[in-house]
C-alpha cells in the first residue's frame, strides 16, 4: 500500500521560473552588458586617440615640467620632471587635508560639547555658527576668506609685525624656521628616552591603581620628563638650535616659513565647514548616552569632568566614529576646490597644469582619480580597524 | 510661634512663601542659565564682549551705512556694503543670460512647481496622489517645454544662456529626482544575494564615493566625448547632469542601505510567506518603511547636493555663484565681491536651512511609534 | 552558456553601430548636420573674446568662429561659444567637445605634435610681457629678481617665465590662477608683484583694473607667441577650412574689400584675383566643400583681417592696439596669405 504521491517529488517548476537559473541568467547579463560596455568604450577611446595622434603611454612622467610651483614641501626647481610635479601635488593634498582635519576635529569636539552646555549663551552660539556654516557651499566660503577677507591684509611693505620674527602680510604668514646643528641629535634622543620613560610610567601607575587602588599624578610627572630630560640636554649640548627669522629683502620676506594665502583660504575655510558636520556627530553621539550613565556616574560621585571623560566621552566614541570617518574623508576630497583659489594641490597642479601641457588627460586623471580612491579607501579602513577595536563586545 | 497654643485651633498650613527671588523670573533665569558657575560666568562674559565688539559693526556695514538705492557705483559713496550692485545685477544672479523678455517663462514655471507641489506639504489630503503624480510625469515635460521653448512654439533658449539661480535649482532638482530611483536601485543591488550583481553595485559605489566631484565634472564637460564614438555628442548641461546623478546616487545609495538594514529579518520572511515575487516584496513591504527610515539622511545628501551645485563653476557654466564671480570682476563694479558674497550666502542659506527644518517636520510627522 | 555568448556577439554588434566609422571630413559633416561650429574661447580676456552681461561673446577670437560658421554655412551667427579655462582647452578640443579651438593660443612644436593638434595659423603675433604696478620703481624685468609674479596656469607663458628666470639667473614664486582675471586681480590686490601674460593680454586685463594708469607693461619681450586657431589631428579637409578662412580674410584686406563693398565687388570686380576669391569665376569653393561664394559670406558678415583686428583690439577698440607685426606683409607686418588659386 503505498500512496502515490508521498515520496514522490512535487513537479518541478520550468526552468524559467527556477530562482538559481534565473539568477544565473541575470547575473550572465549583467556581466556581458559591463564587459561589452567597458569594450566599447575602450574601443572608442582608441581609436580616437589613435586618430587624432594623441600621444598615450606614461613616458611623459620623466619628462621636464619647466614651470615653477608656489609651494613645495620637497626641493623642486622647473627643471624637474612630472612625476615630481605628482609628488609636490600630492604633498600639498596631504598636508591641507591633515591640518584641517586636525584644526575640525577640535573645533568640532569644542563646538558639538559647546551646543549641550548649560550656558545658554554658548550653546546659542555654537547652534548659529553650526547652522550658518554648514547651510553655505564650501565653494562660497573658500571664495569669501580668499578673495574678501584675505584681500584686505595689508602689502609687504606695511606688514603687521609680531614681536619682530612674525610678519603677516597679503603674501602670507612668515614664522621663524628652526634651524638644526649637529648636536640637535642628542636633543632628539633625550626626547625619545622621555617618551619610553613616560609610557613606562604610564603602565606602572595603571597597574599600581589597579592592584592598590592608589592613584599617581601621572599627567605631571610625564610632563616634567618630557621637558626637563630634553631641555637639559639641550643646554649640554651648547644650544643646538637657531632661528632663521624672515626679513623683508627686496620684494618679498625671505628666509623663515611662510604659510602662503591660499593655504591659509583653503584650511580656514575647509576647517570652519567640516568643523560644523563634526559638531553635529559629536552632538549626537554625547546625546546617545543614555542618562542612566550619568546619573549612575553622579551616585558614585564622580565630578562632572570626570564623568565626561571617563564615562560619557568612551561610550559616545562608539556612535561617532563612523560618521566622522565620512567627514575625513569629505575633507580630503574637498581639498579639491584648491583649485580655484591657486593652491597646488594635485588637481590644480597635476590634474590641471601638467595635464594641459602633455594633453595626457585619461593617464593624468586616472592616477589623479586612483590616488583620491586609494587616499578614501585606505581611511575607511583604518577606521574600520579602530571602529572594531573599539565596539561594543557584546557576550 | 510667640503665643501660646489657640484651643481647638484647626491647623491650616502657612501660605507657601514665594520662591527665592533668585531662582525665578530674569534673575533666576540668568543664573540659571549664564551663570551658574565660576567658569560659566566667566565663559558668558568673554561671549558677551566677544558678541558686542562684533556685532553692531557688522550690522552698520550691513545694514545702517549701506548703500540702497541709486544705479551705478558713483552711488556707493558710504562707509557701509553697497548693495546697488546686487539691485543692478539682479537679473542676471537669477536668470543669468536668459532673454529678459523671455524671463517670465522661468517665473511660470517656478510658480507651477510651488502651486502643484503645495499639498505635498500639507496633511495627508485627497489632492496630495494626483499632485505627486503630476510633479512626477507631468511637470518636468512642462518645466522642459517652457525652458527650451520649442515645444510650446515659443523661441528656442540654449542651455548655454542658462545661469543664476535658474541653473542651480534646475541641476538641483534634476540631480534629485535623478539619484534618488538610481541610488535606490544601487542599495537594493548591494544587498542582492547574487554576486555579480552585488560587486559591480559595491564596485560603482565606492568608485563614486572615492572620487571628487571635480574630476567627475571635469571628465563629463571635456573628455567624455573621447570616449564616444566620433560625432556623438550631448549638450553640455546634460552631461554635467549625468555627472552629478552618478556621483549623489552613490551617496543616496549609501543612505538607503542602512535603511534596509535596520529592516528586521523577520520582514522579508514574512513577505517570502506571503508569497510576493522580489519586485512585490521591495516595493510594498521592504522599501516603504526603509525609506521612511533614512527621510533625514536623504535630505541631508539633498542639502549636500545643492551646496555642491557650486562647483559647476569650474566647467564653466554660470550658476548663482559663478555670475556673482563674473559680475565681481566687471570693471563698472570693482570691488564689491563682498556683496556679492553676502547676497549668495544668503540665498544658499535660505534653501538648505528650509529643507533641513523641513526634513526634522517630516521626521516628526512620519514617526508611527516604532522607536523606543 | 552558448545562448548568453551568442547574445553578447548581438549586444556588442549593435553597440558597433553606433561607432560610426571616422573618415576625412567627418568633423565638416558632423558641424553640417548639427547646424552650428562649436567654438571654443576662453573665459573673459576683453579684445579677443569677451562675455558680457547680456551673454553675447566678442572678440578678435570669437570673430574667426565667427568667419569659419560664415563660410560653412552662409550665416555667421550659427556659432556656438564654450568658455574654457587655459587648462581644459587642448582636453576639449581632443575629446571632440569643441571644433575650433580660437582662445589665444600659442603655436608651439609639441601642441602640434604630442597633444595630436593643428594649427592652422595665426591670427595674432604675440610676445610676453609683464605689467607691474608703478609704485615698485621697476623700470626692467631684469629687475624682478625674487620678485612674486602672477600667472594663468597651463600656458606657455608659465613655461617661458620659469625658463626667462632660470636664464637670467634670478628667483621668483610663481602664483599661479586658473583664470586671467584672478590673476590679474590678484596682483591688483598686491599677491604679487607683477603679472606675465602676452602683451596683448596684459593691455587687454590692464583696461579691467581699477586704476589702470598706475600699472606700466615693462618694455621686455621674452618670448614669442604666435597666437592662432587649433584644430584636432587628422581631419584634412576641416583643417583647410579653417586654415584658408582665416587667410582669405587677409587676402580680403589686401585686395581692399571690406564687408561694405565686397558683395558689389563680386559683382562688378574685374581684378581676376579678386573674381577668383570671391567665387566669381572658377569653382575654389567645391574644393573645399562649401559654397562657391564662401568668401563673399565670410568677409560681408565678419569682415576682413583689418576690420575683425581695428574692431575688437585696435583703433575701433578700448585696448588701441598698433597692428605692429600683425600688419599686412606688404605694410612692415607679417600677415600674409599664400595665393588662392
Amino acid at each position: 500500500m503505498t500512496t502515490p504521491l508521498a515520496g514522490a517529488a512535487p513537479a518541478r517548476p520550468p526552468f524559467w521560473n527556477d530562482p538559481a537559473v534565473r539568477a544565473l541568467v541575470f547575473q550572465a547579463l549583467a556581466l556581458i552588458a559591463v564587459i561589452a560596455l567597458g569594450w566599447y568604450l575602450v574601443h572608442n577611446t582608441q581609436q580616437n586617440l589613435a586618430q587624432r595622434g594623441i600621444a598615450s603611454g606614461f613616458g611623459f612622467l620623466n619628462n621636464a615640467a619647466g614651470f615653477g610651483i608656489v609651494q613645495h614641501l620637497i626641493d623642486y626647481s622647473p627643471a624637474d620632471s612630472y612625476g615630481r610635479v605628482f609628488w609636490i601635488g600630492l604633498l600639498n593634498t596631504l598636508l591641507v587635508s591633515v591640518l584641517g582635519i586636525v584644526f575640525a576635529t577640535v573645533l568640532g569636539f569644542v563646538v558639538g560639547i559647546a551646543r549641550l552646555s548649560r550656558n545658554w549663551l554658548v550653546a546659542k552660539i555654537a547652534m548659529v555658527y553650526v547652522e550658518i556654516f554648514r547651510n553655505i557651499p564650501l565653494l562660497l566660503q573658500i571664495f569669501f576668506w580668499y578673495f574678501a577677507v584675505l584681500r584686505t591684509v595689508p602689502n609687504p611693505r606695511n606688514s603687521l609685525a609680531f614681536g619682530d620674527a612674525f610678519f603677516l602680510n597679503i603674501r602670507g604668514l612668515y614664522v621663524p624656521r628652526p634651524v638644526f646643528g649637529d648636536d640637535f641629535v642628542w636633543v632628539l634622543g633625550a626626547l625619545a628616552l622621555a617618551v619610553v620613560l613616560a609610557v613606562l610610567l604610564g603602565r606602572w601607575a595603571r597597574q599600581r591603581q589597579a592592584t592598590t587602588g592608589q592613584p599617581f599624578p601621572v599627567f605631571l610627572v610625564s610632563l616634567a620628563i618630557l621637558v626637563v630630560l630634553p631641555g637639559v640636554t639641550y643646554f649640554a649640548a651648547g644650544q643646538p638650535l637657531t632661528w632663521d627669522i624672515p626679513k623683508l629683502a627686496g620684494f618679498n620676506f625671505r628666509g623663515g616659513w611662510v604659510v602662503i594665502p591660499e593655504l591659509a583660504a583653503l584650511l580656514v575655510a575647509l576647517t570652519l565647514y567640516t568643523a560644523t558636520f563634526i559638531a553635529e556627530t559629536v552632538r549626537a553621539g554625547i546625546l546617545s548616552v543614555s542618562h542612566g550613565q550619568t546619573e549612575a556616574a553622579g551616585a558614585l560621585g564622580l565630578p562632572n569632568g570626570l564623568t565626561l571623560r571617563l564615562i560619557v566621552i568612551p561610550q559616545a566614541m562608539r556612535v561617532i566614529i563612523p560618521p566622522l570617518t565620512s567627514q575625513y574623508l569629505n575633507l580630503a576630497k574637498n581639498s579639491t576646490l584648491a583649485a580655484a583659489i591657486g593652491y597646488p594641490d594635485l588637481v590644480a597642479t597635476f590634474a590641471g597644469t601638467v595635464l594641459n601641457q602633455t594633453g595626457q588627460a585619461i593617464e593624468t586623471i586616472a592616477i589623479t582619480m586612483s590616488v583620491y580612491l586609494a587616499l578614501s579607501l585606505g581611511i575607511s579602513m583604518l577606521m574600520n580597524w579602530y571602529n572594531k577595536r573599539k565596539a561594543l563586545v557584546e557576550r | 510661634m510667640t503665643e501660646p497654643n489657640p484651643p481647638a485651633a484647626t491647623f491650616t498650613p502657612h501660605p507657601d512663601l514665594p520662591p527665592p527671588a533668585a531662582t525665578t523670573g530674569v534673575i533666576g533665569w540668568l543664573r540659571a542659565n549664564l551663570f551658574s558657575s565660576p567658569l560659566n560666568a566667566l565663559m558668558t562674559l568673554l561671549v558677551a564682549a566677544a558678541l558686542l565688539r562684533w556685532i553692531p559693526p557688522i550690522l552698520d556695514w550691513l545694514i545702517f551705512s549701506a548703500d540702497w538705492s541709486g544705479s551705478s557705483r558713483q552711488d556707493c559713496t558710504g562707509e557701509g556694503a553697497c548693495w546697488v550692485f546686487i539691485k543692478q545685477r539682479l537679473g542676471q544672479f537669477i536668470y543669468g543670460f536668459y532673454p529678459e523678455d523671455q524671463r517670465w517663462r522661468v517665473n511660470l514655471v517656478w510658480v507651477i512647481a510651488v502651486v502643484a507641489s503645495w499639498p505635498l506639504f500639507l496633511k495627508r489630503n485627497r489632492l496630495q496622489v494626483p499632485a505627486g503624480l503630476f510633479m512626477l510625469f507631468v511637470f518636468p515635460v512642462i518645466a522642459y517645454g517652457l525652458y527650451t521653448g520649442p515645444l510650446f512654439g515659443l523661441p528656442h533658449v540654449e542651455t548655454s544662456q542658462w545661469g543664476g539661480l535658474m541653473l542651480t535649482l534646475t541641476i538641483a532638482v534634476v540631480g534629485i529626482a535623478g539619484s534618488l530611483p538610481g541610488g535606490i536601485l544601487l542599495a537594493l543591488g548591494r544587498r542582492s544575494k547574487m554576486p555579480v550583481i552585488r560587486t559591480l553595485c559595491v564596485t560603482i559605489i565606492e568608485f563614486w564615493r572615492g572620487v571628487p566631484l571635480i574630476t567627475v565634472l571635469f571628465m563629463s564637460s571635456v573628455m567624455l566625448p573621447l570616449f564616444l564614438p566620433e560625432g556623438m555628442s550631448f549638450d553640455k548641461l546634460l552631461r554635467a547632469l549625468i555627472g552629478v546623478v552618478l556621483f549623489e546616487s552613490a551617496y543616496i545609495a549609501e543612505v538607503v542601505r542602512g535603511g534596509l538594514q535596520a529592516i528586521p529579518k523577520g520582514q522579508y520572511e514574512a513577505a517570502d510567506a506571503l508569497g510576493l515575487n522580489y519586485p512585490k516584496a521591495m516595493g510594498l513591504i521592504i522599501l516603504p518603511q526603509a525609506l521612511k527610515l533614512v527621510i533625514p539622511g536623504i535630505v541631508n545628501t539633498m542639502i549636500a547636493l545643492f551646496k555642491d551645485t557650486s562647483l559647476v563653476i569650474i566647467i564653466g557654466l554660470y550658476d548663482l555663484l559663478n555670475s556673482i564671480q563674473q559680475a565681481a570682476v566687471d570693471p563698472n563694479w570693482l570691488g564689491f565681491a563682498t556683496e556679492g558674497y553676502v547676497f549668495a550666502a544668503l540665498l544658499y542659506w535660505v534653501f538648505c536651512f528650509s529643507m533641513s527644518r523641513y526634513s526634522q517636520h517630516l521626521e516628526r510627522r512620519l514617526h508611527t511609534g516604532h522607536k523606543r | 552558456m552558448r545562448k548568453s555568448s551568442h547574445s553578447a556577439a548581438v549586444v556588442t554588434a549593435a553597440l558597433l553601430a553606433f561607432a560610426g566609422t571616422a573618415h576625412a571630413g567627418a568633423t565638416l559633416d558632423a558641424v553640417k548636420k548639427k547646424g552650428f561650429v562649436q567654438c571654443g574661447v576662453s573665459d573673459g580676456l576683453p579684445g579677443f573674446s569677451y562675455t558680457d552681461d547680456k551673454g553675447n561673446v566678442s572678440g578678435l577670437d570669437a570673430d574667426l568662429c565667427r568667419a569659419v560658421a560664415a563660410a560653412v554655412f552662409g550665416d555667421a551667427t550659427k556659432v556656438k561659444f564654450t568658455p574654457l579655462t587655459a587648462k581644459e582647452r587642448f582636453t576639449a578640443l581632443q575629446s571632440g567637445e569643441i571644433d575650433i579651438l580660437s582662445r589665444n593660443t600659442t603655436w608651439t612644436s609639441s601642441r602640434d605634435t604630442a597633444l595630436g593638434l593643428n594649427f592652422t595659423g595665426v591670427t595674432y603675433y604675440d610676445g610676453q610681457g609683464f605689467l607691474v604696478n608703478k609704485k615698485l620703481g621697476v623700470k626692467s624685468a631684469k629687475e624682478l629678481d625674487g620678485a612674486s609674479i602672477c600667472i594663468q596656469a597651463g600656458t606657455t607663458t608659465e613655461l617661458n617665465l620659469a625658463d626667462y628666470f632660470r636664464a637670467n639667473n634670478m628667483k621668483f614664486t610663481p602664483i599661479s590662477y586658473d583664470k586671467s582675471d584672478e590673476s590679474a586681480k590678484a596682483m591688483e590686490a598686491g599677491r604679487c608683484d607683477g603679472l606675465t601674460s602676452d602683451q596683448s593680454q596684459l593691455y587687454a586685463q590692464r583696461i579691467k583694473l581699477a586704476a589702470p594708469d598706475d600699472y606700466i607693461v615693462l618694455p621686455e619681450v621674452i618670448s614669442k607667441e604666435p597666437l592662432g586657431p587649433v584644430v584636432r589631428h587628422g581631419d584634412d579637409e576641416w583643417f583647410d577650412i579653417v586654415k584658408w578662412t582665416l587667410y582669405v580674410q587677409v587676402a580680403a584686406e589686401e585686395y581692399g574689400l571690406t564687408s561694405k563693398n565686397v558683395a558689389e565687388a563680386a559683382k562688378t570686380s574685374t581684378n581676376p584675383d579678386v573674381k577668383r576669391l570671391l567665387g566669381a569665376e572658377g569653382e575654389k569653393g567645391k574644393d573645399f566643400g562649401l559654397a562657391n561664394d564662401w568668401v563673399v559670406n565670410v568677409v560681408r558678415q565678419v569682415g576682413n583681417y583689418g576690420e575683425m583686428f581695428n574692431r575688437n583690439v585696435g583703433d575701433g577698440s578700448p585696448l588701441k592696439i598698433k597692428r605692429g607685426l600683425n600688419a599686412l606683409w606688404n605694410q612692415g607686418g607679417l600677415q600674409y596669405a599664400p595665393p588662392f588659386r
